[in-house]
């Protein structure tokens, strides 16, 4: 279980996560959702110990994620960023290879190659596998970097936006896996999502953030309503159901001045 | 892959040919006496060579841009201060200059420490833009160079022949047991690169990617400013500075081998500046009969190369 413990982080004199405490239910989809700047990348980076929390402790399995070596914690938490930049060239393979570079440190065996060609498979890369990702579309490009985190077979995957620059189909496509992952391998998943239709229909969870506090965490369906959606993007959002799924109608909706 | 190691085994091939070329081609008369020398000055080319191109290319790996160097940094003005100050305080003829083992111990201590203090400043977690960096770098070269010439105007003549000497990069001048010091720290860096290769591997994916995939990234960034100061120091201290060299055969082996694999990178990089010293200073004693010495022409060549990769990286960057 991951435990998010008073987290603050400031930048300057900007408070840009503000004394969050929240718990990751194991074999759940958690989805972080709040406006731009609201501190959800940051908060992501410091569960994933890319950056250091001013005050406050992240617990994995009660023990602080600045307590864990590297490379065990590299086995069981993985994150994609929410923007990934390259100095190397690369091939799709490649790239996905260095997922299981905590196992294999460098030295692939027939199991490694084995998830690299589930991941693979998974992201529908298979076939534009040998390519330079410089070569590649956005949204091929983004997929590639979702199959490196698959392949690294963590417990916890922290995904920052991954269906930036996604095609609907493939976003779909990746929910549906990321559903899989927690149905069938017991994994969980946290993911930051702007789109809430996506949060609404696919994740268990959702936690929103404001102005870097935690101002909503609870099971779907008691956050994906208007008046919890106004608290969170000052937005009246008008909810319709359909097939049993919520689908929340953001266009044209009101806009509140504050 | 398999086509990286045909050229790795073709540069190796050109590289042993400029060595014994080097060492055999037109010996006469003294051959007892004209041997042994060639080969200490080949063996100091090539040291300086590996480690060189070696302090290069992992220090372009974890600052993560391929213009930087650790010479460029300021490294090899520091150098020229710390040579400058003994002569200036101590004197020519003091146990600091006459000691040969002294005198390149104290140099690589305070490159080394120098470049430890400089590096915590300028490579956190924060980073910088290059062109900033590349700035503070030139500026701080400038600085210790004025310096330099400040302290050199009021060394005693005599004193400042003999201080040009070692500030000037010279294969000739080696002695062959501090090419023995060298070699033996070469080695033990090569054995640390061989266990880091696949770590460095993954730190060419920056900072976070390497995190996610369990490097220890900061411990293991220090650890590797050390290596490439110490390699870098070793060379300079042995030499004299060869400021252009790393940035060129660096550069050279991104290209020629297109990978992201430093086992090859860096054995490439090594040969490729293998060659450039033992083969350039052949050509240039033996074919063109020139006095010359080769450090001018690899930093005229090199500040070319330099400029080059500046505007090519500005247009892209812009
Ligand atoms: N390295 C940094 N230095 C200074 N301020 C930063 C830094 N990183 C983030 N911030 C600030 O922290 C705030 C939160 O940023 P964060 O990236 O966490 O937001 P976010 O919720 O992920 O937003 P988005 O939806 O746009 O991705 C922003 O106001 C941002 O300007
Ligand atoms: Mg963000």
């Amino acid at each position: 279980m991951i435990e998010i413990k008073g987290l603050t982080k400031r930048f300057g004199k900007k408070t840009v996560v503000d004394n969050v405490t929240a718990k990751i239910q194991p074999r759940t989809i958690t989805s972080f959702i709040g406006p731009n700047g609201a501190g959800k990348s940051t908060l992501l980076s410091m569960v994933s110990r890319l950056l250091d929390a001013d005050t406050g402790d992240v617990l994995l399995d009660q023990t602080s994620v600045k307590k864990w070596k590297s490379d065990r914690f590299a086995k069981r938490v993985s994150i994609l960023k929410q923007s990934n930049y390259l100095n190397v060239r690369l091939t799709v393979r490649e790239l996905v290879s260095f997922g299981r570079y905590p196992y294999s440190k460098g030295r692939l065996t027939d199991e490694d190659e084995k998830f690299v060609d589930q991941a693979l498979e998974y992201m529908n890369l298979t076939d534009i596998q040998d390519q330079f990702l410089d070569e590649l579309s956005g949204g091929q490009r983004q997929r590639a970097f979702i199959a490196m985190v698959i392949a690294q077979d963590t417990d916890y995957i922290l995904l920052d936006e991954p269906l930036n620059n996604l095609d609907m189909k493939h976003s779909v496509q990746i929910m549906k896996i990321l559903r899989k992952l927690v149905d069938e391998l017991g994994k969980t998943v946290v993911i930051v999502l702007h789109d809430i239709n996506f949060a609404s229909v696919y994740s268990d969870r959702i936690v929103a953030l404001k102005n870097g506090k935690l101002v909503k965490d609870g099971p779907t369906h008691e956050i994906i309503n208007s008046k919890a959606l106004r608290e969170i993007y000052d937005m009246d959002i008008p909810i319709h159901e359909q097939n049993g799924c919520r689908i929340c109608v953001y266009f044209n909706s009101h806009t509140h001045a504050n | 892959m398999r086509n990286n190691s045909t050229k790795l085994i073709i540069l190796a091939v050109i590289a042993i040919i400029f060595i014994l070329l080097y060492g055999f081609y037109d010996i006469k008369g003294g051959f007892d006496y004209a041997f042994p020398r060639r080969m200490i000055k080949v063996g100091a080319m090539v040291v300086t060579g590996i480690a060189i191109a070696y302090s290069t290319v992992v220090f372009q790996t974890i600052t993560q841009n391929r213009i930087l160097t650790p010479s460029v940094m300021g490294l090899d003005s520091m150098y020229e201060v710390v040579q400058t100050l003994i002569f200036f305080f101590a004197g020519a003829t003091s146990v600091w200059v006459v000691n040969k083992y002294l005198n390149f111990s104290v140099a690589i201590i305070a490159m080394v420490l120098f470049a430890l203090l400089l590096y915590r400043f300028l490579f956190r977690a924060d980073k910088y833009p290059i062109f900033l960096l590349l700035l503070i770098g030139m500026i701080l070269g400038t600085l210790l160079g004025n310096f330099v010439t400040f302290l050199q105007v009021l060394i005693d003549p005599v004193e400042y022949l003999s201080l040009q000497n070692l500030l000037f990069a010279n294969f000739s001048k080696v002695n062959g047991d501090l090419l023995l010091f060298a070699a033996i720290i070469l080695l033990i860096a090569f054995i640390y690169g061989f266990r880091i290769m696949h770590k460095l591997d993954v730190m060419n994916l920056g900072r976070e990617n390497a995190i996610n995939l369990g490097v220890n990234y900061d411990r293991m960034m220090m650890n590797i400013l050390i290596l490439s100061s110490v390699l870098i120091a070793t060379a300079t201290a042995l030499v004299g500075p060869i400021t252009f060299l790393g940035l060129i055969v660096a550069n050279l082996a991104y290209q020629l081998f297109a990978t992201y694999k430093h086992i090859i990178l860096i054995l490439g990089a090594s040969l490729i500046s293998v060659i450039a010293l033992v083969g350039g200073q052949f050509l240039l004693e033996h074919v063109f009969e020139l006095r010359t010495t080769l450090s001018v022409i690899v930093n005229f060549v090199g500040g070319i190369y330099f400029i080059y990769l500046l505007l090519k990286e500005s247009r892209a960057a812009g």
